[in-house]
């Protein structure tokens, strides 16, 4: 028999007639095995794993089947029983471990919690109990990191603190959800090595949810496709990834971004749009009475950007990506350099002298959830800007309607509020408020990385599109290997601030020179497949 | 950490600079002549003159400034006009009970008010819930004068449980001092209930929706701990912070309450000041209250630090 067996189970809003978001949902998982759950948001992936755990929010309600584990339904279970069986039998991580830690406690003390509550081991015994686990899962300097708070540890160490609390009464079951997607790729490698490694040691069967095909090719013995709610198909993975059974699966395959650099395009013209020389920004805080360290964000930074071409910075978090954009968007002001937007140096500019500059470059954020106001409708939002800039609202909200069709979307909704949109569709919203301007570059903070990658590929297609015919300069920023080597014709690497390397994107992503790139490359996960090809790129070698 | 709270104290001595000098500037720009205020109505000029000459209000308004900030540092606030004892006496004797009511109000409302809250935000939406938001609107509505001659009409004249008004000191028995201290209690915690219920309700839904309750829960922890430990003392910033505004409130607007129990408090000797244009005691007042919002805020932002880790000492 199976350790967890999930059979036909639907979880609907509770009171809601036909609101099964989950239906009829089959899968199990034996000892010492990974069962990857595949799908796009709305699939209904974590709402399986909350139900196991008996964590859904109120307003959801598990109305059929049953989650059994080691032959016992958790359905009909006890808040009580299941409150015992948590930590000890069955564990879950999140995706984001410095908002599932507590803030205001010592991670020591959180880890050694579930002790005092599940086992009879006095406070010393549980505390050695606990060093020894943060060894496990190569924490170090056990005894200092036992007193910390979670704000003091990096990304990768509390994720480890989160395993680490999961796995310490060995139960039989971990669910980790999405637990590497707010990591960088080079910690991602490692907690995917970690909970491997762990799930060997522990013989623990292991429910790993992702959106991330990458992370399915390094981690899962069986893969599990849901969509909106309903199970697509599940194979061991080796055969999902060859010989998909179904056309949703093909087209997410088909949607992962490839890890070969695009073939160079002929340079389509020598006039540069934007440049930056020697760009610095430097903190350096304090009161006063006190001064804190400089933080040097961003060092020395230089790059140009030709007219209808695509520049990435790539990095990981950290490195001063986002820095080098704010700065160039004078959203922060640089300590020094300089930043040549169309002949003009904006660096230094005053916010007056800058207004008439701002409409050549605007910018597109990574979560449209966030950078619509919500309480005004999008045609407002995308006028906005032109009005600002002296166009007569009737041209304006002519040109906005025009633009909402050039991204994909009906003309009508310039009446419609944000949250009446997907989050594709506000992305598309949010690059129509950017073109609005008419600018001449256009910066894309992590514009892809809050999608999923179906769509992710859309806005892809559309960037790409609008490039060709806007002949926009693209700043595109990035942490994603796969999302640069498709889209971009240049790359910039940063690391701490400083570029690694700079130069054509096949020869940085295909044959880089510094150990960083190297680094980052290898860790990107499922680089030895090519997905959209549903083989090994060994393979496609031979 | 020691540093710190120096730090804090160094940056609150502008403050209170700023005050008196307000303060100062309030009284001379105020329209009348202390002197003649002094003096009455029926003095000659050469009285005044001479009233004028040892005040010291002929000289220059700087040098004014600083002997009277020199006689403050040394606990000399003057004397009052209208009783013509020292000021700093006058306020020693109306401290107690005035610290006496706005202790008792704040630990009464913060021992009902927060458990009210938490159950209120566990239990959303149900008749618990709706009781406790119910009783929070009633507190903020009634003002404070209606409910104080209600619970004088009900527990004092028809059930003859408390006394009318009056005051007795803690020293002489805290039996005493609380039966008679209990009335005005009750008057003013309806408002403070009602203010720290629903901060914490408020703070405590936002919270139990965070990661890190769901992670508490994942690892099997009785509700009990998850509310206290993992809800609870993440939102103790915001409570503490209305905890302190609210005792600074207490002590500088005791006023009404002073009145309507005839306690002789600061409220009360505030309102005989003002009415008697007595204003060394005014001033003393004012300063006074300054002064406990500055050591209030400043236990506040100590408190901050000590709750909150991410908070650091800068």
């Amino acid at each position: 028999m199976s350790l967890l067996d999930i059979r036909n189970l639907r979880i609907a809003l509770d009171g809601v007639r036909d609101a099964d978001v989950v239906k009829g949902l089959d899968l199990s998982i034996e000892s010492g095995q990974t069962l990857c759950l595949v799908g796009e948001s709305g699939s209904g992936k974590s709402l399986t794993a909350l139900a196991t755990m008996g964590l859904l929010p109120p307003v959801l309600k598990a109305i059929a089947g049953s989650i059994t584990l080691k032959g016992e339904n958790l359905l009909e279970a006890s808040a009580a029983r299941l409150r015992d069986l948590r930590a000890t039998s069955m564990s879950m991580i999140f995706q984001e471990p410095m908002t599932a830690l507590n803030p205001v406690a010592r991670v020591g003390q959180q880890i050694e919690e579930v002790l005092e509550f599940h086992s009879d081991l006095s406070l010393s015994a549980r505390r050695s109990r606990v060093k020894e686990m943060m060894e496990a899962v190569h924490l170090p300097d056990v005894d200092k990191m036992y007193a910390s708070f979670p704000h003091q540890l990096s990304g990768g160490q509390r994720q480890r603190i989160m395993i680490a609390m999961a796995l310490v009464m060995r139960p039989q079951l971990l669910i980790a959800d999405e637990p590497t997607t707010a990591l960088d790729v080079t910690t991602q490698a490692q907690i995917l090595s970690l909970i491997r490694e762990l799930r060997e040691d522990q013989g623990a069967a292991v429910l790993f949810i992702t959106h991330d095909m990458g992370v399915v090719s390094e981690i899962a013995d069986d893969v599990t496709v849901l969509k909106l709610g309903e199970v697509m198909e599940t194979q061991g993975v080796d055969d999902l990834l060859r010989r998909p059974q179904t056309d949703y699966t093909r087209a997410l395959l088909r949607a992962v971004p490839s890890q070969v650099p695009r073939p160079p395009r002929d340079e389509q013209s020598d006039e540069v749009v934007l440049s930056t020389n020697a760009l610095s920004k430097t903190y350096s805080g304090g009161g006063w009475f006190t001064k804190t360290r400089e933080v040097r964000a961003a060092q020395d930074v230089s790059f140009s950007l030709p007219k209808g071409r695509t520049l990435g910075i790539v990095g990981e978090s950290g490195s001063g990506k986002t820095t080098v954009a704010r700065c160039i968007m004078r959203l922060i002001d640089p300590t020094s350099g300089t930043i040549n937007v169309g002949g003009t140096d904006i660096a230094m500019l005053s916010q007056k002298d800058l207004k008439p500059q701002r409409k050549k470059i605007q910018i597109v954020f990574q979560d449209p959830m966030r950078s619509l106001n919500p309480r005004i409708e999008i045609g407002q939002s995308i006028i906005e800007g032109p009005l600002n800039y002296g166009t007569a609202r009737d041209a304006a909200m002519a040109r906005a309607r025009e633009l909402l069709e050039l991204v994909g979307l009906p003309a009508s909704a310039v009446d419609r509020f944000p949250h009446q949109f997907s989050g594709g569709q506000r992305q598309r919203i949010a690059i129509a408020r950017a073109l609005a301007m008419d600018p001449d570059v256009l910066v894309a903070d992590e514009a892809v990385s809050a999608l999923d990658v179906s769509v992710q590929a859309q806005v892809l297609d559309l960037l790409a599109e609008l490039q060709e015919r806007f002949g926009l300069g693209i700043l595109f920023i990035t942490h994603d290997l796969g999302v640069a080597s498709q889209i971009c014709d240049d790359v910039l690497v940063m690391q701490n601030g400083r570029v690694v390397e700079y130069g054509p994107a096949g020869q940085v992503l295909g044959s880089p020179r510094q150990d960083y790139t190297k680094t980052l490359i290898k860790a990107a996960p499922g680089r030895h497949w090519d997905f959209a090809n549903f083989r090994p790129f060994a393979e496609a070698a031979e | 950490m020691v540093g710190y709270i120096v730090q804090r104290i160094l940056a609150a001595i502008p403050v209170m600079g700023f005050v008196a000098l307000f303060v100062f500037l309030l009284l001379r720009l105020t329209p009348g002549d202390p002197a003649a205020i002094l003096a009455g109505d029926t003095a000659t000029p050469e009285q005044l003159e001479a009233i004028r000459e040892s005040l010291g209000l002929n000289d220059p308004i700087f040098t004014q400034f600083f002997r009277w900030v020199g006689q403050l540092l040394q606990g000399d606030f003057g004397t009052s006009i209208l009783s013509g004892k020292p000021v700093i006496e006058l306020i020693g004797d109306r401290m107690e009970p005035t610290i006496s009511l706005a202790l008792t109000t704040i630990i009464l409302s913060v021992t009902i008010a927060v458990p009210l809250g938490v159950i209120a935000a566990w239990k959303q939406g149900t008749l618990i819930d709706r009781f406790v938001m119910l009783l929070s609107v009633l507190g903020f509505s009634v003002p404070v004068f209606v409910i104080g001659y209600l619970m004088i009409s009900l527990f004092s004249m028809e059930l003859k449980w408390f006394p009318v008004q009056g005051f007795r000191p803690i020293g002489d028995g805290v039996g005493d001092f609380l039966h008679r201290i209990a009335l005005p209690t009750f008057t003013l915690t309806l408002l403070y209930i009602a203010l720290i219920a629903r901060i914490t309700r408020t703070s405590m839904l936002e919270i139990l929706g965070d990661d890190y309750v769901r992670t508490a829960r994942a690892k099997g922890l009785p509700e009990s701990r998850v509310l206290m430990r993992h809800a609870l003392r993440n939102c103790s910033v915001p409570i503490i912070t209305v905890i302190g505004i609210g005792f600074a409130l207490i002590i500088s607007g005791v006023v009404v309450t002073e009145s309507v129990f005839n306690l002789p408090g600061l409220g009360r000797l505030t309102v005989d000041a003002v009415l008697s244009r007595d204003y060394p005691v005014i001033q003393a007042v004012i300063l006074l209250a300054s002064l406990i919002y500055v050591v209030i805020n400043l236990l506040i932002d100590i408190a901050y630090v000590l709750l909150d880790p991410r908070i650091r000492y800068a």
